[in-house]
């Protein structure tokens, strides 16, 4: 039963979804299930806090390895959470001025910031060891790399100004994203929407039982 | 009190009633809203003329919204002729509706001005409406004529969906054709796939060098198809690090997520014969924030110096971080993804990348089992179809372009 | 003496090769924090991809409703919130009423912080502009794609209230708004998932609604299809679509004043590039002579 009622459960709501596409009475079933994934999508983010706070709250206790940032985690996650629930005006809480709004512009912001602008540095680090012209095909990358670099910016354009307009960098660099790269782009995509049909259809058929935990 | 002698006012209750009168009069003309202007000659009063009433929507038309589980009817107008033109001081339209020609209408929504429909979503099936737009401008309102009688009622087959029907039936008939061929036996030819093949190499590496292997489902939860395959990757990973009685760790992002991971590694290592080895705290939960986990990762990448890492499933901006510090601490990596934006990050920073539907692959790959190879085999047939499409396009449009021949309609209604 | 000489340039190359990664950061770190203390102007030419989204908003008479979702974390602000503060400024000069909504947690943040910095200009402070009138934020709401397929039918469905907890028939902007058919745009601002490719799957294709995007850099080549094939009005793609379409509004902000620093981060990775091929080519000969 463990893993007969998943199965059946998956195969129905799966085979819903599919058949209402096509059969709009069933779209009230559909609306049913998109229902119940709404609560379960919302019940997710409680169950992955108290997560975080169970596990967090486990190190601490058994003083396990690193647990001094346990203890980080939680304070931040208190730090947060009590000014946002109780201090920022309840619904309110993402209004500018509110407490909430000046610990997610100064604490919040320049960390996720800081996150993601290292992409800035490790590009550059994987551009200087994965362009080198081996072989025909990387250096028809190398080429193209280079152009879009210098094209998407307006650089480009200013080294190559001596040129007829129409046939600078900047206008190499739309072709290139125009037509090489956008057909590149629709071949992964219709590659990937078949692969995910048939997962789905393996998923739905109960063929693909890996997602209960094992086979 | 007026004294007069004329012989009109001779009885003063006359009087009075006569002045009753006009003061009725006063009070019940209307007065211009604005100020009289004034010409720029001195004492000569302008007056403004009214302004006229917008002129009414035309020719408004109400029918049923196809293709849908009935509820819903379409309603189009031609705008007034005021707005955008004319008077051009139309603010908007309302519109109203009901059962019967003459009488009984309701409002039932707004539009802004330049719009020439409105769904009405909100109708009983088979119940005759009418409607009637009003357009309100700065002048006053003015009332269309009623629209023709229209009722919706269910489709019970969405037409405009017919191709993609047709194409679903195709791909999922190939698909249950290969699995029933798979079944009886028959050999189904898979390419190598490079990133699968080195798995095992991989593991035997790390055993070799007495250091673990890292692996990371991606960042998105099991509802995932990428999650999904990345977690069916685990589990021949965990199975083969427990023969190999090598360490395995596996943080992920999500709640879900783990639970799934704990359950496919404990059976991996049920299945090796080595229950013992396993222990829950080898798959731990991080953070669902993006950076966060990302941080931790590098963190954990730094600190550990991991021979291998798997980067299997959804990544998003934090695949090139993840990728590179490990790429920095020697580490082989093998990745896959379905997402495009990320697969040039993890093919110039990895030693294997699997794309795209190589990803998809995995289960049936790993596992050999026909019934899930035969799904592979349909999913090229979908291919083949989706080729087939493309070239007779390019042809048919070349064609038109180049020699101007008349087969622009038979491209369009294909394309 | 030249074999000498050769040794310590066979050496060079090596070294050039193998570079510590923490030199090369540090190059980037100066390439980009120097330039912005610089105030140099770039000429920024339009691609028809972002006048295609310019395109979409102008011709929206006054009145006009537009519905934008602003998907994406501090993270991506630096590409996507000039491209929020332009949208806004492009649309309140225009009379439009702006519909808010977040498929984000910090979406709807997001947009409170683009809105207090628009809320400055002078012109826009003369309009006067009032919530529940003029704009409204629906807030944020969980359920990803199933939020944009429920609001096809109904909007009142995924947002019974506003972010502040106002019933949507209460906001007078919301009258006679219930679906995306009393909607004359939409405008997504998206760093990931759910994002721009689900309102283009969930939206445009099953309502056939009108779409314009703002999308980072790594994500706008993957709309380009969806351009091609009319899905998408048109994408503003990073930093480089935000200074674009300042320039094509006539009103260059931030993402104007740093496309020099961006530029010459460009030329220095470029730089690189050459270098590091300079030394693979050198090494190559040598191995072979």
């Amino acid at each position: 039963m463990r893993r007969e009622v998943p199965l059946v459960l998956t195969a129905m709501v799966g085979l819903t979804m599919i058949i209402a596409h096509f059969i709009p009475p069933l779209n009230i079933l559909k609306d049913m299930f998109e229902d119940w994934f709404f609560i379960i999508a919302a019940f997710a983010i409680y169950l992955g806090v108290l997560n975080l706070l169970r596990i967090n709250a486990d190190k601490i206790y058994k003083k396990q390895r690193d647990w001094p940032f346990g203890i980080v985690v939680i304070l931040g996650f208190l730090v947060i959470t009590i000014p946002g629930l109780f201090f920022s005006g309840g619904r309110s809480f993402s209004e500018v001025g509110t407490p909430f709004y000046y610990l997610y512009i100064h604490v919040y912001y320049p960390l996720s910031a800081t996150m993601f602008a290292l992409l800035a540095f490790f590009v550059a680090s994987a551009s200087y060891r994965a362009f080198r012209a081996r072989n025909v095909e990387a250096t028809m990358l190398l080429v193209a790399a280079f152009v879009l670099m210098l094209g998407r910016v307006p650089i480009g354009d200013w080294i190559t100004v001596w040129l007829p307009e129409g046939y600078r960098l900047g206008n190499a660099a739309d072709w290139i994203m125009d037509f090489p790269q956008t057909a590149g782009q629709r071949a992964i995509m219709i590659g990937i929407a078949l692969g995910l049909v048939s997962s789905a259809l393996r998923v739905i058929l109960g063929l693909e039982r890996t997602y209960m935990g094992g086979d | 009190m007026i004294k007069t002698h004329t012989p009109f006012f001779e009885s003063k209750s006359t009087f009075f009633f006569l002045i009753f009168l006009l003061a009725i009069l006063f009070l019940l003309t209307p007065f211009p809203v604005e100020a009289q202007e004034t010409s720029e000659v001195e004492g000569e009063p302008v007056e403004e003329a009214e302004a006229p009433l917008p002129a009414p929507p035309a020719n408004v038309t109400a029918k049923d919204i196809p293709n849908d589980k009935g509820g819903a009817i379409t309603i189009s107008w031609e705008k007034s002729a005021d707005d955008g033109e004319g008077a051009n001081n139309v603010t908007e339209y309302e519109i109203l509706r009901s059962t019967n020609r003459d009488e009984g209408y309701e409002h039932i929504g707004n539009t802004a001005p330049g719009a020439t429909s409105f769904s009405d979503s909100d109708t009983k099936n088979k119940v005759r409406y009418f409607y009637k737009i009003k357009v309100i401008s700065l002048a006053g309102t003015s009332l269309s004529l009623p629209s023709n009688p229209a009722f919706s009622k269910v489709q019970w087959f969405d037409l405009s969906r017919l191709t993609l029907f047709i194409l679903a039936l195709i791909i999922g008939f190939a698909i249950f054709y290969f699995i029933n061929s798979a079944k009886t036996g028959k050999e189904l030819f898979i390419r190598k796939i490079a990133g699968l093949e080195a798995v095992d190499d991989a593991v035997g590496r790390a055993t070799e060098m007495g250091r673990k292997i890292i692996f990371i489902p991606g960042i998105m939860d099991m509802d995932s198809m990428q999650t999904i395959a990345g977690v069916t990757i685990l589990g021949r990973v965990a199975k083969l690090a427990a023969e190999y009685e090598t360490k395995l760790e596996v943080p992920v992002s999500r709640s879900l997520v783990m639970v799934t991971c704990r359950e496919t590694v404990k059976e991996a290592y049920l299945n090796a014969g080595r229950p013992d080895a396993y222990n829950d705290n080898m798959v731990y939960y991080l953070t669902d924030d993006q950076f966060g986990y990302a941080a931790a990762l590098d963190g954990l990448f730094i600190r550990e110096k991991p021979a291998v890492v798997f980067l299997q499933g959804q990544f998003y901006a934090e695949s090139l971080i993840l990728a590179e510090t490990a790429n920095s601490i020697g580490a082989i990596q093998i990745a896959g993804t379905a997402m495009p934006s990320q697969l040039p990050f993890f093919v110039a920073c990895c030693d294997y990348t699997l794309i795209g539907e190589e990803l998809f692959a995995a289960s049936a790959y790993l596992s050999k089992d026909p019934k899930l190879l035969g799904s592979l085999k349909g999913q090229d047939v979908g291919k083949f179809i989706f080729l087939l499409v493309i070239f007779a396009g390019v042809v048919l449009l070349t064609l038109n372009s180049v020699f101007g021949w008349n087969l622009p309609n038979l491209a369009e209604k294909l394309f | 003496m030249n074999q000498e000489n050769n040794q310590e340039e066979k050496s060079f190359w090596e070294k050039l090769l193998s570079i510590d990664r923490r030199i090369i950061f540090l190059f980037i770190a100066v390439a980009i924090a120097v330039p912005l203390f610089f105030k140099v102007s770039m000429h920024i030419p339009v691609t028809p991809i972002v006048r295609g989204v310019y395109d979409a908003i102008e011709e929206l008479p006054a009145g006009s409703k537009v519905l934008v979702s602003f998907d994406y974390d501090p993270g991506s602000m630096p590409e996507l919130q000039p491209m929020a503060e332009a949208f806004f400024r492009h649309c309140f000069r225009k009379d439009l009423k702006v519909i808010i909504m977040g498929l984000w947690p910090q979406g709807p943040l997001q947009a409170n912080m683009a809105l207090e910095e628009v809320f400055k200009d002078e012109d826009i402070k003369a309009k006067n502009l009032q919530y529940g009138i003029d704009y409204v934020n629906l807030g944020f709401t969980a359920g990803n794609e199933v939020v944009i397929d429920r609001m096809g039918h109904s909007f009142e469905e995924s947002y019974p209230k506003d972010g502040q907890g106002t019933p949507l028939s209460e906001l007078p902007l919301m009258k006679g708004v219930k679906n995306y058919d009393n909607v004359d745009l939409i405008y997504s601002l998206s760093a990931g998932y759910p994002g721009t490719q689900e309102w283009v799957q969930y939206a445009v294709d099953v309502f056939h609604v009108k779409l314009a995007a703002g999308n980072t850099a790594v994500q706008a080549p993957s709309m380009y299809p969806y351009v091609q094939t009319g899905q998408l009005a048109g994408v503003l793609g990073g930093m480089k679509g935000g200074a674009e379409y300042e320039t094509v509004l006539g009103i260059p902000g931030i993402a104007v004043r740093y496309m020099f620093s961006q530029a010459v981060a460009h030329a220095v990775i470029c730089l690189f590039i050459i270098i590091g091929n300079l030394a693979f080519f050198s090494l190559r000969k040598r191995k072979r002579s």
